[in-house]
């Protein structure tokens, strides 16, 4: 195990219930301590011994790569935090309610010092049951911080019907099929379903699948054809995934139980979408690095995330990517077991993205 | 490294073990100071014989010195003096902000920075301010006239306190760290995010980009002839030679101690063309600039982490030092 310090990022649009949820995560009983870097104009009342004021400095990288941008205090706060190394034992970023996530996310690949000390552990989202909708229409923040979401908290349940609840989820959905999603009353969640959840740790991509897998649903808008051939063995996958997250407590929404979901409308969102390929057997990594790279610094500005696990061939372990608009973290994991199906899964969730295109590159990378 | 064909001055070192980063370390008179990551200022004549001061409730963030005093930045927002004694004194409370950096002018003023603020407190107590366009990490006074340099985002401003107007504003896109003129005053250099240094020639702007390290070169040193310039952020000391009127504009900057180590701390000795360098595993060398050669000062290990602290006193006659895990200690040079 690596000493580096996790750190989780929340965010979520303006009165969501952030700092509730924060207030949450300090005052459960777990023995744990927390530095808290939340932005110095926001809202006080945080219960921590160690509480840093940030300024959210959005910093370009000089680099040439446009989308590039890192928190300049953030880079700052952890050099210093690390002269305190001992005294916590995890970060926890509260973002402004109109913060794009990003570039809080690629400071942790972008800048060497900060990656050594610290590691991202997810980015969670809450987001307000009642005005989510209103807000997906007028607020692009409020779409990115879903889009970008590893957890999201669907919080305020109990101020809406189930229909009304439904409905923002179908539509959270539409956008981000891949986030796990709790529904919340005053963010009442298990700590772990918040924290400790390795969602950008290459190790832990077991599996990439979409939360609201039904039995037999042939909806999906962006899960098409020739997945459906493969149910079988999604559902093996999924018991594996279960055994490596022995330690979960919220099983609701991980484990995809279809009556969770049941009845959940599929909405197709104009802007903001998914889009998930997949091949059977091997890919030339002659091909598809240069096209992922490609594509990735193409369309990086609208690709938010991407996540893939990948059969190369002649190579017996599995190589695992995933990625923050341009940046991409990639590496050979685990090596494909004996009878396991070798085959290649990738996932992007951006702005506008050219399923046709991405599907057509990526089946043209096939070994 | 083997020991058997360097020169070794390890038997003069004396090591202390203080349980917390250290942040700075100086001489005060016949004693060493140490600021540390817990708080802590730490006051040692021998390994036995030392004194503790509880000078902030969080870390020492900052910190810089002149021959009688230690001055201490925390993230607790204070600024803080210590004299040789012990004895502490509080400049300024920035009520909770950090502490980011700290400077000390040759005329005894001192300016600081919390986020964006930038202050002053004259010799007799006056202080002014002024904002930066971004937190600022890095301060420096200019050797010579009443000027502040300031590191920000996009650039570096220069202010004259004493005048009204707006202060100079450097600009070179990326974010500018740590700063420092040169001992003539001729050239300003910034470290930057993008493990590069910057360095502006102040009579003309004229730009000198000085890139290749594999990381942020967050240590800088000048000679005290002013003809070269130390950095760290390498696996080898890089010195930039600066004796012409361009700088070190198309020229190849000089390595020396190259190890398999990355370099953290460098500090020219403030006499002799010798540079002291502290590597990431702990070891400290000394290297003549003239030749290249090497003495061991201390030996890598794999339990005190990297260098963090570095500094000669004013006579050079004694080094100190300091770890990310909390080893520190110095060497005293032989007389001979």
């Amino acid at each position: 195990m690596s000493d580096k310090i996790p750190v989780t990022v929340l965010t979520g649009y303006l009165g969501a219930g952030k700092t509730t949820l924060l207030n949450r995560i300090l005052t459960e009983p777990h023995g744990q301590k927390f530095a808290v870097i939340v932005n110095e104009f926001g809202e006080i009342g945080i219960d921590n011994e160690l509480v840093v004021g940030a300024d959210e400095e959005i910093f370009e990288m000089n680099n040439g790569c446009i989308c590039c941008t890192v928190r300049g205090d953030l880079i700052r706060i952890v050099e210093g935090l690390m002269k305190r190394k001992g005294k916590f034992d995890a970060i926890i970023v509260e973002t402004t309610g109109l913060a794009d996530p990003a570039p809080v996310a690629q400071t942790f690949f972008v800048d060497a010092d900060v990656g050594a000390a610290a590691k991202l552990d997810a980015v969670v989202t809450v987001a307000d049951a009642r005005w989510l909708l209103e807000r997906l229409k007028d607020a692009p923040e409020a779409k990115n911080q879903i889009a970008f979401a590893d957890v999201i908290l669907l919080n305020k349940i109990d101020l809406v019907t189930a229909e009304e609840a439904d409905e923002v989820e179908a539509r959270i959905r539409a956008i981000n099929p891949y986030a796990k999603l709790h529904r919340t009353k005053n963010c009442a969640v298990p700590l772990d379903a918040v924290l400790g959840r390795e969602a950008f740790d290459l190790e832990r991509i077991l599996e990439i699948e979409p939360e609201f897998l039904d039995d037999g649903d042939d909806h999906h808008h962006h899960h098409h054809g020739h997945d459906h051939d493969h149910h079988d063995h999604d559902h093996h996958h999924h018991d594996d995934h279960h055994h490596a997250h022995a330690h979960a407590g919220d099983g609701l929404a991980e484990s995809g139980q279809p009556h969770v979901h049941r009845g959940l409308k599929h909405y197709h969102d104009e802007e903001m979408q998914s889009v998930s390929a997949r091949l059977d057997g091997d890919v030339d990594p002659e091909k598809f690095m240069p096209w992922i790279n490609e594509l990735t610094q193409t369309r990086g500005i609208d690709i938010l995330r991407s996540k893939g696990i990948l059969a190369f061939k002649d190579e017996p372990k599995r190589f695992v990517f995933q990625g923050v608009h341009m940046i991409l973290d990639g590496d050979l994991q685990r090596a494909w077991k004996d009878g396991e199906k070798r085959e290649c899964k990738i996932v992007f969730i951006g702005r506008h993205l050219d399923e046709a295109a991405i599907r057509k590159g990526f089946e043209a990378c096939a070994a | 490294m083997t020991t058997t064909d360097t020169t070794s001055l390890t038997e003069h070192v004396t090591s202390l073990s203080l349980d917390a980063h250290v942040t700075a370390a100086c001489f005060l008179g016949e004693r060493a100071a140490f600021a540390l990551g817990d708080g802590r200022v730490v006051l040692a004549t021998s390994a036995e014989e030392r004194q503790e001061i509880a000078a902030h409730e969080g870390a020492v963030q900052v910190a810089t010195h002149d021959a009688a005093h230690l001055y201490t930045g925390g993230d607790d927002g204070l600024l803080k003096r210590i004299d040789a004694k012990g004895a502490q004194e509080t400049l300024a409370d920035e009520k909770g902000k950090w502490i980011d950096a700290v400077a000390l002018s040759p005329s005894g003023a001192i300016a600081w920075s919390a986020g964006r603020a930038v202050k002053l407190r004259e010799k007799s107590g006056e202080t002014k301010g002024i904002t930066a366009p971004s937190s600022v990490r890095g301060l420096a006074f200019a050797p010579k006239g009443y000027r502040i340099a300031y590191a920000h985002n996009g650039g570096a401003s220069l202010w004259f306190p004493n005048a009204q107007a707006a202060p100079e504003f450097l600009e070179w896109k990326g974010s500018h760290l740590d700063i420092g003129f040169s001992p003539d005053g001729r050239f300003l250099v910034t470290s930057m995010q993008e493990n590069a240094l910057h360095g502006w020639r102040l009579a003309d702007q004229r730009h000198m980009r000085m890139t290749g390290y594999p990381s942020k070169s967050r240590s800088l040193s000048w000679s005290h002839d002013g003809k070269w310039l130390a950095s760290s952020g390498a696996e080898a000391c890089i010195i930039w030679p600066f004796a012409d009127k361009d700088g070190p504009m198309g020229k190849a900057p000089r390595e020396c101690g190259v190890r398999r180590a990355r370099v953290t701390r460098v500090a020219c000795h403030p006499k002799a063309l010798v540079v002291a360098i502290g590597y990431d595993d702990g070891c400290i060398l000394m290297c003549r600039l003239a030749d290249g050669a090497e003495i061991l000062v201390r030996r890598n290990s794999a339990f005190t982490g990297p260098i963090s602290a570095l500094v000669w006193d004013k006579a050079g006659a004694r080094l100190a030092f300091g770890t990310e895990a909390g080893a520190a200690g110095w060497l005293v040079l032989p007389s001979g």
